[in-house]
């Protein structure tokens, strides 16, 4: 019988550790994604490259292969050209991509994603993207000094209604 | 039959497991988390359920209002609804920290082959879903640290080619991010719980009564702990979400959240390809060679009475009736091989195990062809008459309780079953009127059963509460139980000092 307070004790001890293993645990320690003097550049496109091949006037004769309802005077083929993006930070490569177009026949859009931490503060930031089949320089370039508060998302983007490469 | 000579060898680690469940009852078994974490998980589980309707029914579920209305809840309605969010995130850790210690405990005590695999892979299976309902749970409330999950969980999930728009284009700017993707975290955080509850069903579809509740007092503390740590450490939003900005977390969940880190820290590859691995692995185990399985149940049709008993006291379901082939109009117990656990129990329950039955070899309705009751009753009867007179004390065991052979002596005659629920109570009296002394029955703790249900079988068969019942008539002075796990060897010798003052007593008395 004289064990039997210790043992309420050792009883009371076991749950309020467990109940410190979930309460200490649930909220320590601390997590920083990022260090406190540094920004994230984020680099992220969904765009559709251009169509590989021009459309084709379709001749009487080739019309007239086909059912009715599928005769159209144009015939456009789907596959679509790789985007490459470029990104320079403060004249040093930061990232280097060539997206594939989505989809089976190839005619989707292509997409990127990265984020890379950078020192808050002004930097240079060159991209360059390439939409097309060309085979040297690109379509669309940026160039312009950027300023990264601490902990701030800087997002390079593309978006043909605002004229090409943005900023955010 | 004798303890030194049945014995089933148990691994070390299972034993070592034991030992630790064992010290940890410091008041009762029924008090021991360590002996529930399955049914404690599956009351969080309702408590989730519980306080997620009120959260549900208070949140705001677009970008705009979401913060706000779980912010509220905390500030202005603290003394209910800030309780219940809290209450809710303690839950999902415990439920958590509980469900990966319920498959330490089954992996360590080798539970998850042969009859146990289909429960196996059903929990398994279930610990994706955990995941994900988990962490989408912090999406809702939309403040940094939720901005901070969706966008890890968004850039993990963008490792697999799956999506024509990457997931994480979701998050790029407040512009990109919209009330039906809000819609979207809604339905994951209540669509997959629903569906792991669903899961839960397949998971003890297998076993006979399965145990869902913990034990009163325990379910008691373990909600009053929960209600404790609400209202000692609130759980309270960092600042709203702001996706221009990294995320500042100062209090961070690693028991929900841990993933994201790990991902930060390794890469998505190396986490993708670890947690299947493990989860393949995990799904391998009951497919692992083993050693050949003991041998099933087997049912004598001519003692078989179709009285259904070993149906009710199966703990995996593994015993049906059909029609009795030689006797019209009677059924006939039919043991599924793959199901059965050779745990004896049904023995135990069968009212042809008697050992009072005049036959010279005795046969019963079913028996174990390892452990036949036949042999039981032979050896009992020699070592009776081996013994001398005025000094036979007899003490049943079970292989997975403690280990009672130990005790083994000229005047002490022992007897391991493969489990206690094994022993058809009449031999009690059998022993008793056949010279024996006393009478110990000994098997593991409650709670603590290594298949499920024959501690509480037997200790309901002994106290006449359950057919096949012990009679009333048997002196009850002369016989004593003692539920005690593998580490608990003293404190049988101890029950049976106790019980042999009490016969000694008892006859000086008379």
């Amino acid at each position: 019988m004289s064990m039997r307070p210790a043992r309420w004790f050792g009883q009371i001890l076991l749950y309020a550790a467990f109940a410190t293993v979930i309460v200490v645990f649930s909220q320590w320690p601390p997590y920083r994604p990022l260090a406190p003097d540094q920004a994230l550049l984020k680099i992220s496109f969904l765009h559709h490259g251009q169509r590989l091949q021009a459309c084709i006037e379709q001749t009487p004769e080739e019309l007239a292969k086909l059912p009715p309802n599928m005769r159209a005077p144009t015939r456009c083929p789907r596959e679509r050209a790789p985007v490459t993006i470029e990104v320079d930070l403060d004249g040093r490569p930061a990232y280097r991509e060539t997206a594939s177009p989505s989809g089976l026949s190839r005619d989707g859009a292509a997409s990127v994603y990265r984020s890379i931490p950078v020192d808050a503060g002004a930097h240079r930031l060159q991209v360059r993207i390439r939409d097309s089949a060309r085979d040297g320089g690109f379509d669309h370039q940026r160039d312009e000094v950027v300023q990264f508060a601490p902990l701030q998302v800087r997002v390079v983007d593309f978006s043909t209604e605002q004229g090409g490469i943005t900023i955010q | 039959m004798n303890a030194a000579v049945a014995s089933m060898p148990i691994p070390a680690t299972q034993r070592w497991w034991q030992r630790c469940e064992d010290r940890l009852d410091l008041l009762s078994p029924r008090l021991n988390p360590l002996r529930h974490l399955g049914s404690i998980a599956m009351l969080m589980f309702w408590v989730l359920l519980a306080s997620g309707v009120y959260l549900y029914a208070a949140i705001d579920t677009s970008v705009s209002g979401a913060y706000a209305s779980i912010d509220r809840l905390s500030r202005e309605q603290w003394w209910l609804g800030g309780i219940l969010r809290s209450v809710h995130r303690y839950a999902a850790d415990l439920f958590v920290l509980c469900t990966l210690l319920h498959l330490l405990r089954e992996w360590v005590l080798g539970r998850f082959r042969g009859f146990r695999r289909m429960t196996w892979w059903t929990g398994t299976a279930l610990l994706p879903l955990l995941m994900v309902s988990a962490i989408g749970g912090f999406w809702l409330n939309w403040d940094q640290l939720g901005q901070y999950s969706a966008i890890a969980t968004a850039e993990w999930l963008d490792w697999w080619p799956l999506f024509a728009t990457p997931f994480m284009r979701n998050f790029l700017g407040v512009s990109s991010i919209s009330d039906r993707l809000f819609s979207l975290f809604v339905f994951v955080h209540l669509g997959v719980p629903l569906l792991m509850l669903f899961g839960c069903w397949f998971h003890v579809r297998k076993l006979a009564q399965p145990i869902v509740w913990p034990p009163r007092a325990l379910g008691g503390v373990m909600l009053s702990m929960l209600l404790l740590t609400a209202l000692s450490a609130p759980v309270l939003s960092h600042a709203p979400a702001d996706l221009a900005r990294v995320p500042v977390l100062p209090a961070f969940d690693w028991l929900l959240l841990a993933v994201h880190p790990l991902v930060a820290a390794t890469s998505a590859t190396t986490v993708w390809l670890a947690l299947l691995s493990m989860l393949l692995l995990l799904l391998a185990l009951p497919l692992w060679p083993q050693r050949s399985p003991p041998a099933v149940a087997e049912v004598h049709a001519r003692h078989c009475s179709g009285c259904r008993r070993c149906v009710a006291d199966c703990p995996y379901d593994a015993i049906t009736m059909t029609a009795h082939p030689q006797r019209p109009g009677f059924a006939l117990a039919v043991v599924d091989a793959d199901a059965c656990a050779s745990c004896g129990i049904c023995v135990g329950s069968c009212p042809s195990s008697t050992p009072f039955r005049s036959m010279a070899r005795l046969v019963t309705g079913i028996d174990m062809p390892q452990q036949p009751i036949d042999t039981l009753r032979r050896m009992l009867r020699e070592r009776l008459q081996a013994m001398p007179p005025g000094h036979r004390r007899v003490v049943f065991g079970c292989d997975h309780g403690a280990p009672v052979g130990a005790l083994e002596a000229a005047d002490v005659a022992t007897f391991s079953l493969i489990c206690i629920g094994q022993l058809p109570p009449a031999f009690v009296e059998y022993a008793l009127r056949d010279g024996a002394d006393m009478v110990l029955v000994s098997g593991c703790p409650e709670s603590g059963c290594a298949f499920r249900l024959g501690q509480r079988w037997a200790a309901a068969r002994l106290a006449g509460e359950r057919d096949p019942k012990l009679r009333a008539a048997v002196p009850a002075s002369r016989w004593a139980t003692v539920w005690a796990g593998a580490d608990g060897l003293a404190q049988v010798a101890a029950a049976l000092d106790t019980l042999q003052q009490r016969v000694a007593r008892e006859k000086t008395a008379r």
